[in-house]
């Protein structure tokens, strides 16, 4: 791995007996991007809080472009761009404003400042909206206009917290295919989702957390091998379910179609489908062993 | 990669900051007149159903409607108070507020700019509402300078209570109850010498309309645009304006540092 450019070391949080943070580990290289994976309440959001100066940790230690998250926060902030998990766009401002607004707190040049507005809402579809007040948006224009807000200064490190949840899927592929692209010019980014799929598709490297805990950390391809990728589910008539493990491919598939059929079962549906968190966690904590599981480790 | 900072303004970038965030509260207030007006269209109501519902019952000793407007000009201001503890509560409780923490910026920048934008509101309403009192009558007998000592007194009033109300903004869990709160401070007027005078009070509310803020502040106020003078509560009711706005605005500032 190149040189970190976000560390984390042992990050503690709690609220009142409450223990949210369990002493969290990062790293993520320069130019990488990190999924942070975990269910509701995992501590994702307060993992990212803590990384962009917005929440002191209780413990341990977090540096982002080399400087400390609580001894130099406005350094930190000149080198980061924020898009929490909720949108963070004023309502009574079009959308236009509201990238001129934000791109001028980010001390961006006058001409600048219009430049690249223009080019942001061209890049996420909103050149027509952005004369419109955002109270008019659909959900989906919002979340595309408020990472447009996250992007304008070029920082050195995006944090983009949950960028798709509750979008359709179609609004979700837009939005993969614009982070991809913003990613390619060498973007560090740190996103978290519940998404394994999400996951695969823009994360280099994907580290799970439950309970405040990093309990794995590989990539995308590591961790589904590890939780058995792909498997064809079968409903039979009487209602009894199986599940047949896959690596997806046609032949796969057929091999494994053709084996149902010659066995005789009776089927009323049937689906290939890709891992999920469920399946992860299900994997991953369902082992006995209380210390992180690396996938990582276990390509080695 | 490096970022290309460029040079900061001639005026420092917090000036830069802070007009940006003004200009932006501007603009927010722009696109909800209808909070300007009901700012302006509730003390009116009032005003016209004390002048001519309950003012003829009101011994003041001259015309009701010149004991009157001090007090209602005072309650624009409560009303005007509302919407910007409203709006400030929703950049609090609204993920914009994290947005603009994690900018290189001086975050309290956010509250300037609403301060600034509430000033202009009062402004705007306070006029219309002095307006439509000289309508129905109202017969001010004020010399220039009264005047220029009046408005300077409405000011330093708004200026005060906008502080309060911002305060109750960062700290309240959400608009509604920031709007409660507000309206709270509504009250404020009723028992003090705005619209009617003390000594008609029961002893106990007469007591408490002596020692409330609002009885210096109208007092000073109705002498100056009745052309008699500031009077003696002119002192009590700067320092009294001056002091809440001190403790507000500190309150505000370490209200919204402990938030972070
Ligand atoms: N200010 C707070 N006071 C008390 N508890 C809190 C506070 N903030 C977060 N928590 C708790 O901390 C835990 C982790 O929260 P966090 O927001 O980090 O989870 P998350 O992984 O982002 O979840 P989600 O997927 O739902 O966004 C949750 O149980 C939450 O209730
Ligand atoms: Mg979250």
């Amino acid at each position: 791995m190149t040189a970190p450019v976000v560390v984390a070391r042992g990050l503690r949080k709690s609220y009142g007996d409450l223990t949210v943070l369990d002493g969290v580990d990062l790293d993520v290289g320069k130019g990488e991007v990190l999924a942070l994976l975990g269910p509701n309440g995992a501590g994702k959001t307060t993992t990212v809080r803590i990384l962009s100066t917005l929440l002191r940790p209780d413990g341990g230690t977090a540096h982002v472009a080399g400087k400390d998250v609580v001894r130099q926060p406005a350094e930190v902030r000149a080198a980061i761009s924020l898009t929490g998990q909720f949108a963070a766009v004023d309502d009574l401002l079009t959308g236009t404003e509201n990238l001129h607004l934000m791109a001028r707190l980010a001390h961006l040049g006058r001409a600048e400042v219009r430049t690249r507005s223009a080019e942001l809402l061209e890049l996420f579809d909103l050149t027509d909206a952005g004369k419109r007040v955002v109270k008019t948006y659909s959900g989906g224009m919002r979340r595309r206009l408020d990472l447009a807000v996250g992007l304008l200064s070029r920082p050195q490190v995006v944090f983009l917290d949950e960028p798709t949840t509750g979008l359709d899927p179609r609004s979700r592929n837009d939005l993969w295919d614009v982070i991809r692209s913003v990613v390619a010019e060498g973007t560090t980014v740190l996103l978290t989702t519940q998404y394994l799929e999400e996951a695969d598709q823009l994360a280099d490297r994907v580290a799970v957390i439950d309970h405040g805990r990093v309990i794995a950390d590989g990539t995308a391809r590591e961790l589904k091998r590890a939780v058995g990728s792909a498997h064809v589910e079968l409903r039979r008539k009487d209602g009894t379910e199986e599940r047949l493990l896959t690596d997806g491919s046609v032949a796969d598939v057929r091999r494994i179609l053709a084996d149902v059929e010659r066995r005789g079962i009776d089927v009323e549906h049937w689906e290939v489908r890709s891992p999920t968190l469920d399946d992860v966690f299900l994997t991953l904590t369902g082992r006995p062993a209380e210390s992180p599981v690396l996938v990582a480790s276990r390509e080695s | 990669m490096t970022t290309l900072t460029p040079a900061p303004p001639a005026l420092g970038w917090t000036t830069h900051d802070t007009t940006a965030l003004i200009g932006r509260c501007i603009r927010r207030s722009l696109r909800q007149l209808d909070t300007v007006l009901m700012a302006v269209m509730l003390p009116v109501i009032l005003l016209l159903l004390f002048v001519y519902v309950f003012g003829g019952a009101i011994q003041t000793g001259g015309d009701y409607v010149n004991w009157v407007v001090p007090g209602i000009v005072l309650l624009t201001a409560g009303y005007g108070s509302s919407t910007t503890a409203v709006d400030v509560a929703s950049d609090m409780t609204g993920g914009i507020i994290d947005r603009f923490r994690s900018l290189p910026i001086r975050s309290t920048g956010v509250l300037t700019g609403h301060v600034v934008a509430s000033m202009a509101r009062n402004a705007v309403s306070t006029a219309l509402v002095i307006g439509i009192a000289f309508l129905i009558g109202f017969d001010a007998s004020a010399t220039a300078w009264e005047w220029v000592a009046a408005i300077g007194l409405i000011g330093l009033f708004v200026l005060a209570l906008t502080w309060v109300a911002v305060a109750i903004g960062v700290v309240a869990s959400g608009p509604e109850a920031a709007s409660g709160f507000t309206f709270a401070i509504l009250f404020l007027p009723y028992v003090s010498s705005a619209f009617v005078p003390p000594e008609s009070m029961p002893s106990v509310l007469e007591a408490i309309a002596t020692y409330n803020p609002i009885t210096p502040i109208t007092d000073t106020l109705r002498g100056l645009l009745l052309g008699a003078g500031a009077g003696d509560s002119a002192l009590a009711a700067v320092v009294w304006c001056l002091g809440i706005f001190v403790v507000a605005r500190l309150a505000a500032a370490v209200l919204f540092r402990r938030g972070q």
